[in-house]
């Protein structure tokens, strides 16, 4: 199910707590992959996932209706997520209880070795994306594993959408020369 | 030369999000409840919970049957947790205990104004004594609403904590109960009631000719009237023309 920006933005102004589990349904994988290249463990990613959805909720509470209503969800969730990942570190061991959920459904074999593939892929990309400068492993991260435009970009890292793309650019042709580095060795 | 690098399809790759992060979102900005088994007064019991309070008290040992009233009468989804936390489970345990609220927290958001007053006054009748549906109509300052007092009653999602089993019928007769006439008699005898006062004609008022004061028959000061000093009347207002006034704890008339 996908819902559109202008819908969702709606529905989250007129019925918060109705609209927000959709809002989550929607909007976690790209939380979680972006986390996931942001930080070194998987387990940090699942907690920051979880930390950005919880301050996001409260956020949303405590605004306007006409604010919700004109907020850039995308971006406004990214800014969000690059600050929890940026601090996770003085974050950590604040982890909350896990409970134990009744009725999730267990993945089949084949989803789990999949999704293992994934993870092992995820965390090569990781180690490359390290070797880079932060704005440069940020701004491709935002663009290309979550997929927001160079505009969205541009609010969330809070510089002009030009510079976002030279940062892309230059930060792309760096993991081109890496990844010649890695097959010559 | 000066070829653009083409984006590896591995880089976009996306990893599936792990299951228990949406109800674990759900459960910490109380979206989602929480529940589990305790031992309750007359058997084991399902509670639900939020980090707000207990939101809904099944007794029953069946899981689906809990699951469904829950969600008829919270309407979020529920997670099964290993136990209650333990501010929570010692408050509720005490209020097994003593047959009153206390300092138990409830969690009733999604009641109407109407219905959070209907179980904000029955929480004030005591262990041991029963009232007329009349009576919570009355103590809301709303006569006529009888007939959604008993409503309100019957969709009560915290039974046993908020005494609905301590609401009578007019006459005395123990009336409906969600979970059957006999849980809502079994919870009485268990407060210490004797079951000819729920036999249907049983509600009578008594007076003390000593204090000229009557009273709802369980009420604590009735209960202390002896034989020799005790008058009953059929309905307050014979009391009231034989020159007695209600008394002001059970306040019957």
């Amino acid at each position: 199910m996908t819902v559109t920006q202008g819908v969702l933005n709606r529905r989250l102004a007129g019925d918060l707590d109705r609209a927000f589990p959709d809002f989550v349904t929607e909007m976690q994988g790209l939380v979680f992959n972006g986390a996931r290249r942001w930080l070194p463990a998987r387990q940090d990613a699942e907690d920051v996932t979880q930390e950005v959805f919880v301050k996001a909720y409260r956020a949303l509470q405590s605004y306007p209706e006409e604010r919700v209503v004109d907020l850039a969800l995308r971006p406004w969730l990214f800014t969000i997520t690059l600050n929890l990942c940026r601090n996770h570190a003085r974050t950590r061991g604040r982890r909350p209880n896990q409970v134990a959920l009744g009725r999730t459904d267990a993945p089949g074999p084949e989803a789990t070795e999949q999704s293992a593939i994934e993870t092992v892929t995820v965390d090569e990309w990781r180690v490359r994306l390290g070797r880079l400068t932060a704005r440069q492993r940020d701004t491709i991260v935002l663009r290309h594993v979550v997929g927001l435009t160079y505009d969205e970009i541009a609010e969330v890292v809070g510089r002009p959408a030009g510079t976002v793309k030279s940062d892309v650019h230059r930060g792309l042709e760096r993991l081109r020369t890496i990844m010649i580095t890695e097959e010559t060795t | 030369m000066n070829q653009d690098f083409e984006i590896p399809d591995s880089l976009t790759a996306f990893e599936p999000t792990p299951d228990s992060i949406k109800p674990l979102v759900m459960i910490r900005t109380d979206l989602a409840d929480q529940y589990t088994t305790v031992a309750g007064p007359i058997g084991d019991l399902y509670v639900g919970f939020t980090s707000l309070g207990v939101t809904s008290i099944v007794p029953t040992s069946d899981e689906s049957m809990f699951l469904d009233v829950h969600a008829g009468t919270v309407g979020r989804p529920a997670y099964r947790a290993e136990e209650l936390p333990s501010r929570l489970g010692n408050l509720l345990l005490q209020s097994f205990d003593t047959g009153k609220l206390g300092k138990l927290p409830v969690d009733l958001r999604q009641l109407s104004a109407f219905q959070r007053e209907v179980l904000n006054v029955t929480a004030g009748i005591p262990p041991g004594e029963v009232r007329p549906y009349g009576w919570v109509a009355r103590e809301m300052g709303n006569t006529g609403a009888v007939r959604a007092v008993g409503s309100a009653l019957g969709r009560n999602p915290v039974p046993i904590v908020i005494p609905c089993h301590r609401v009578v019928r007019s006459d005395g007769a123990v009336g409906s109960y969600a979970f059957g006439p006999l849980m809502k008699k079994t919870l009485l005898e268990h407060e210490g009631m004797s079951s000819e006062l729920f036999e249907p004609g049983s509600l009578q008022y008594v007076g003390s000719d000593t204090t000229d004061v009557f009273c709802f028959p369980t009420c604590r000061n009735a209960r202390r009237i002896v034989a020799s000093h005790r008058m009953v009347f059929r309905t307050p207002q014979r009391a009231i023309d034989a020159g007695y006034r209600p008394c002001k704890v059970c306040r019957p008339g």
